[in-house]
């Protein structure tokens, strides 16, 4: 196992304070790492810090082994400007593959091949003509999905990506997650779905009260006292 | 005189078809920026531009006359010597483009970072600054009067009344390079300039520069606002940036298509209004801002009707 990404003692925050400390963990290849936290518990911004988007207070965050930090698929939480975006699928797909052009004006025939072939593998190559901002939530996170991989095939970071979704075009997009990262992707998943994230990811990073409640292996979680309590507490309001 | 003889004759000037061209070219560099402009959320920097441009002209209309009173009270005499005549006379013929074009140029950029800054937030520094420059203009205007009519002055500035028909060869030249240099630099970014439109941050953790194509928009920005004070004036450029795209986006789904669509709906739109202008003598800037409402509201009603029928 090699790691790819290390993170070092890092706090996060805004101007107005810290939203979450001490964070420590390492992601090798292959990893599917989910990250649960209550609403606020400093999840995006974690995220963003990953990116590079947002710089960390203190701490470091280190890349290494194949992937380097400006490499990943991002799949960012809806924002106000997408939703009534005047976009087809294929523009966007495409726009995947922007990192690849550099200074070069337009995509290459080998590029915009990728996006023809992400589109069939997350089957949405019948919407491609269609607008983006008539599709169903499952169908969009779909679109966004592919555009994440003709960036890269090596690590995607997903925020919150079934929320909002109804419950069969979350577990389908739960499966399509799934199938990538046996594919060799390595997947960081922001989630509100404890039992989701148990059942498909291979770690847990959990923050709440601006600390790092847990990390690590999913069975160990399952076994922590932090584990045992917020598992605990769901099934109690599930039921 | 029937319309089409009013039309050839008055298209025998050249300044008229100066107007016109620069008129097209204007229209349609602005509808392209247009849509990136309204998707991003920045149809407020044209507004604030436009003004800071109007702030500029003003400084630049009334610098001869400010440099000539100061120096004439600095030194209590009758007359100005040789040397500050020849300042006052160079300042005097330079072309208002070379003042107005860095200033503003200055001024995208620091809107821009402001909006990535979060001490003063992004729509309230676009106003702060566009009322300070509006202000400042007037006052400069009423200060240090460069010619006898101060309102009309201070009115075609704001609207562009006038400005048009008084094109010199080299304002047209100028325009013609400016607009040029937009289109290219448009077309040849146009799909970095999509996804910096779409998803900023997406491209960011990709790895791509985002925050150098957003400078290239805030230029180019500052560039199509500076040459559209000329057609329009001041007040009436955020029309131009924002309704040609606002239609466009009412019927047409993809970005190449409601780009497209925008751009010609500005252009026919221009050419419409240069020429009812000539026709009904009426300002050549609010025809032309009439026309684009008129297309809005139709493509409004438009796409409310498939609306109803796909239903
Ligand atoms: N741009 C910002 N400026 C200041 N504070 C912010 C900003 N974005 C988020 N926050 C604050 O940081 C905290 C964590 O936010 P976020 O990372 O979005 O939480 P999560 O994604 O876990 O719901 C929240 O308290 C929020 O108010
Ligand atoms: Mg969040």
């Amino acid at each position: 196992m090699s790691a790819q990404m290390i993170c070092r003692n890092a706090s996060l925050g805004y101007e107005d304070g810290i939203v979450a400390e001490n964070l420590d963990f390492t992601i090798n290849k292959g990893d599917y790492l989910c990250i649960l936290g209550e609403n606020g518990s400093g999840k995006s911004t974690l995220i963003k810090a990953i990116l590079g988007l947002k710089q960390q207070i203190s701490g470091e965050i280190e890349w290494c082994g194949d992937v380097k930090k400006n490499e990943v698929g991002y799949l960012p939480q809806q924002t106000v400007v997408q939703k009534d975006f005047p976009a087809s699928v294929r523009e966007i797909v495409r726009s995947g593959c922007l990192a690849k052009c550099g200074l070069r004006p337009f995509y290459s025939k080998e590029e915009k091949e990728l996006a023809e072939n992400t589109m069939k593998q997350l089957e949405i190559d019948k919407l491609a003509k269609r607008c983006y901002r008539e599709l169903s939530g499952g169908q969009q996170q779909r679109v966004l999905l592919a555009r994440a991989l003709c960036a890269t095939r090596k690590m995607l970071l997903l925020d919150e990506p079934v929320t909002g979704l109804d419950p069969k075009a979350q577990l389908e997009l739960y499966k399509l997650i799934a199938k990538l990262n046996r594919e060799g992707i390595t997947i960081i998943m922001v989630s509100h779905d404890i039992f989701s994230a148990v059942k498909y990811a291979s770690h847990i990073l959990h923050i709440g009260g601006k600390k790092q409640l847990f990390f690590g292996k999913t069975q160990d979680y399952a076994k922590s006292s932090t584990g045992k309590l917020f598992i605990g507490t769901e099934m109690i309001e599930n039921e | 005189m029937s319309n089409m003889e009013k039309l050839r004759f008055y298209f025998e000037f050249p300044f008229v078809r100066y107007a016109f061209i620069v008129g097209i070219l204007i229209a349609l560099c602005s509808s392209l920026l247009g849509v990136t402009l309204v998707l991003k959320r920045f149809s407020f920097i044209g507004d604030g531009l436009s003004h800071v441009a109007f702030g500029a002209m003003s400084l630049s209309a009334t610098l001869p006359v400010m440099i000539k009173k100061n120096a004439l009270a600095w030194s209590g005499d009758e007359k100005l010597s040789p040397r500050m005549q020849s300042v006052v006379n160079w300042f005097g013929n330079l072309n208002d483009m070379y003042i107005v074009l860095p200033v503003t140029l200055i001024c995208a950029i620091l809107l821009l970072r402001t909006g990535q800054n979060t001490k003063i937030k992004g729509d309230a520094a676009v106003a702060m600054l566009s009322v300070c420059a509006l202000a400042i203009g007037y006052l400069l205007m009423n200060r240090y009067p460069s010619r006898a009519n101060i309102s009309g002055d201070v009115c075609s500035t704001l609207f562009g009344s006038t400005s048009i028909i008084t094109l010199k060869p080299e304002d047209v030249r100028l325009c013609i390079i400016l607009s040029s240099v937009v289109l290219l630099t448009f077309i040849l970014f146009y799909n970095k300039i999509f996804a910096v439109t779409f998803d900023e941050n997406f491209i960011k953790a990709a790895g791509v520069k985002a925050n150098a194509y957003n400078l290239l928009i805030a230029v180019i920005t500052a560039l199509i606002i500076v040459l559209a004070m000329n057609l329009v004036g001041s007040l009436l450029i955020s029309a131009l940036i924002i309704f040609p795209a606002l239609s466009a986006m009412r019927v047409f789904k993809s970005f190449r298509a409601v780009i497209i669509c925008s751009a010609a709906i500005s252009v026919l739109c221009a050419a419409f209004g240069i020429i009812a202008s000539i026709l009904y003598s009426t300002p050549v800037g609010s025809t032309i801002v009439a026309a684009d409402l008129a297309v809005f509201i139709l493509f409004s009603i438009m796409s409310a009707f498939t609306r109803r029928v796909r239903k």
